[in-house]
């Protein structure tokens, strides 16, 4: 959008960023003197998360945390292909709703409502079950964006070429797109990690969960949840670069 | 019924101060994601990456239970803000910035061409044209902050969902409090939809 910088400009350019670099550091300093006040930062403190115990639970938790988010996953998967196949009033007031309805709700409903019916699910499932329920409509939105992301011209041509319209779906429309879904499903994969997190209110033992059990056992609080944070945006970022990549050789192998 | 009232304000609250928070704060960072400044950009690129790949719950409590063990205390709902506002801030920011890459960099070039200088081209030709595109994001960013602010609730604020889970341990009619709970969502969301809107009509 700009032109190419002169040098007044590239001097401009210096300056801001020795400004900037300055205000930065001054400001992790005064964040580190903070911390180091409260005496958070004594190496005591920070040991325990050296060892292979402690890191040992928050794996284990962590492991919990994929597996959530896997069966949630899987179901809401299957919940939004159902929504997507059938566009009616019905499955979009469904989808209008979960949009707008948070997630916690759900779980309360699951955790102090139903039990008085008589529904009583292991925590896992207490956990899973609202999550894939809200997470379906998402699920729907991007199988339906995949689908039309398709060009008609492909689905035409394939069908003047003498193929069953149930041929042209599965050889011509679909593999288009699910490689046009794929980064999509991918960042919806960082978004139910994250909300796996609400384990931690119903006390399922995931990595927030866990996390919090730790910081009530040795009363590390900052330290365990800053690990804790940690693993997450560690996972994430993985993700999130997985789905940067698969983008970018989408964009590649596109026409 | 003081204690629906009470969560249904905070809620309602909690969902306009910290848009109004995370507006300011993502405008911000969108700008420190677009200036031709590297260190600048990173700082930009890392705000997001960070906030955003850390779930909003570990956030409140880290906030929460660990912001008074380094000496920064604040009032319960004020610390709820503060973490909500600077999450979605990354939202804004990455809604923000794809709405200014989304102008065609012809118009920018063509601006250049006529004169104009940066600031000017930015004012006149590229931020108007950006502006009617980031509306319906951000608008669906705001409905999942009104949904995200329920979170407030695990950590102790009173909000909407919080105070219908009390409600029904007293009352124990749990049909009703939560579908009017879940009804005053859909009223909030479909207010933000509406402002939406008429946004989106005032800019085109």
């Amino acid at each position: 959008m700009f032109d190419a910088p002169g040098p007044r400009f590239r001097r401009r350019v210096l300056w801001t960023s020795v400004v900037s670099a300055a205000v930065l550091a001054g400001l992790v300093a005064l964040g580190l003197r903070q911390f180091a006040a409260g005496g958070q930062l004594d190496a005591d403190r920070w040991r325990p998360y050296l060892t292979w115990p402690i890191w040992r639970y928050l794996l284990e938790g962590l492991g919990s945390t994929v597996l959530a988010a896997g069966a949630t996953g899987v179901l809401a998967a299957a919940g939004g292909l159902l929504l997507a196949l059938r566009p009616n009033r019905f499955t979009r007031a469904y989808a209008e709703i979960m949009r707008t309805v948070p997630v916690l709700l759900l779980v309360y409903v699951m955790l102090f409502v139903l039990p008085s019916f008589g529904v009583n699910l292991p925590l896992f499932w207490k956990l899973v079950v609202p999550l894939a329920l809200s997470h379906a409509a998402s699920y729907a939105v991007i199988f339906r964006a995949g689908v039309e992301s398709v060009e008609p011209g492909q689905r035409e041509a394939g069908l003047s070429l003498g193929m069953p319209d149930g041929v042209v779906t599965r050889f011509v429309v679909l593999p288009q797109a699910v490689r046009h879904m794929t980064p999509l499903l991918v960042t919806q994969a960082v978004s139910l990690l994250k909300d796996t997190s609400l384990g931690y209110v119903v006390s399922y033992t995931e990595l927030l969960f866990n996390g919090r059990v730790l910081a009530n056992y040795n009363g590390l609080l900052i330290q365990t949840f800053l690990v804790v944070a940690f693993v997450y945006l560690v996972v994430n970022l993985a993700l999130s670069w997985l789905a940067r990549r698969l983008e970018a050789s989408r964009a590649r192998t596109a026409r | 019924m003081s204690l629906v009232l009470e969560g249904f304000l905070n809620t309602v609250a909690l969902t306009l101060l910290s848009f109004a928070g995370a507006v300011l704060v993502g405008s911000l960072v969108a700008v420190l994601r677009i200036v031709p400044v590297p260190l600048l950009r990173a700082v930009g690129a890392v705000y997001v990456e960070v906030w955003r790949n850390i779930p909003l719950l570990a956030w409140l409590v880290l906030f929460v239970f660990g912001l008074p063990e380094v000496g920064v205390k604040m009032p319960l709902f004020w610390t709820a803000f503060t973490a909500i506002a600077l999450y979605e801030a990354a939202f804004v920011a990455e809604a923000l910035r794809s709405g200014v890459n989304s102008v065609a960099s012809g118009q920018g070039e063509a601006a250049r061409a006529l004169g104009l200088t940066v600031p000017q081209s930015l004012r006149h030709v590229v931020l108007p044209q950006a502006s009617r595109r980031v509306v319906q994001p951000l608008a669906n960013i705001a409905i999942a902050l009104t949904m995200a602010t329920a979170l407030a609730g695990v950590v102790g604020v009173v909000d909407m969902t919080r105070a219908a889970q009390r409600i029904n341990l007293e009352l124990a009619q749990p049909l009703l409090v939560f579908t009017g709970v879940g009804l005053c969502y859909l009223v909030m969301a479909a207010g933000i939809g509406y402002g939406a809107r008429v946004l989106e009509r005032r800019f085109a």
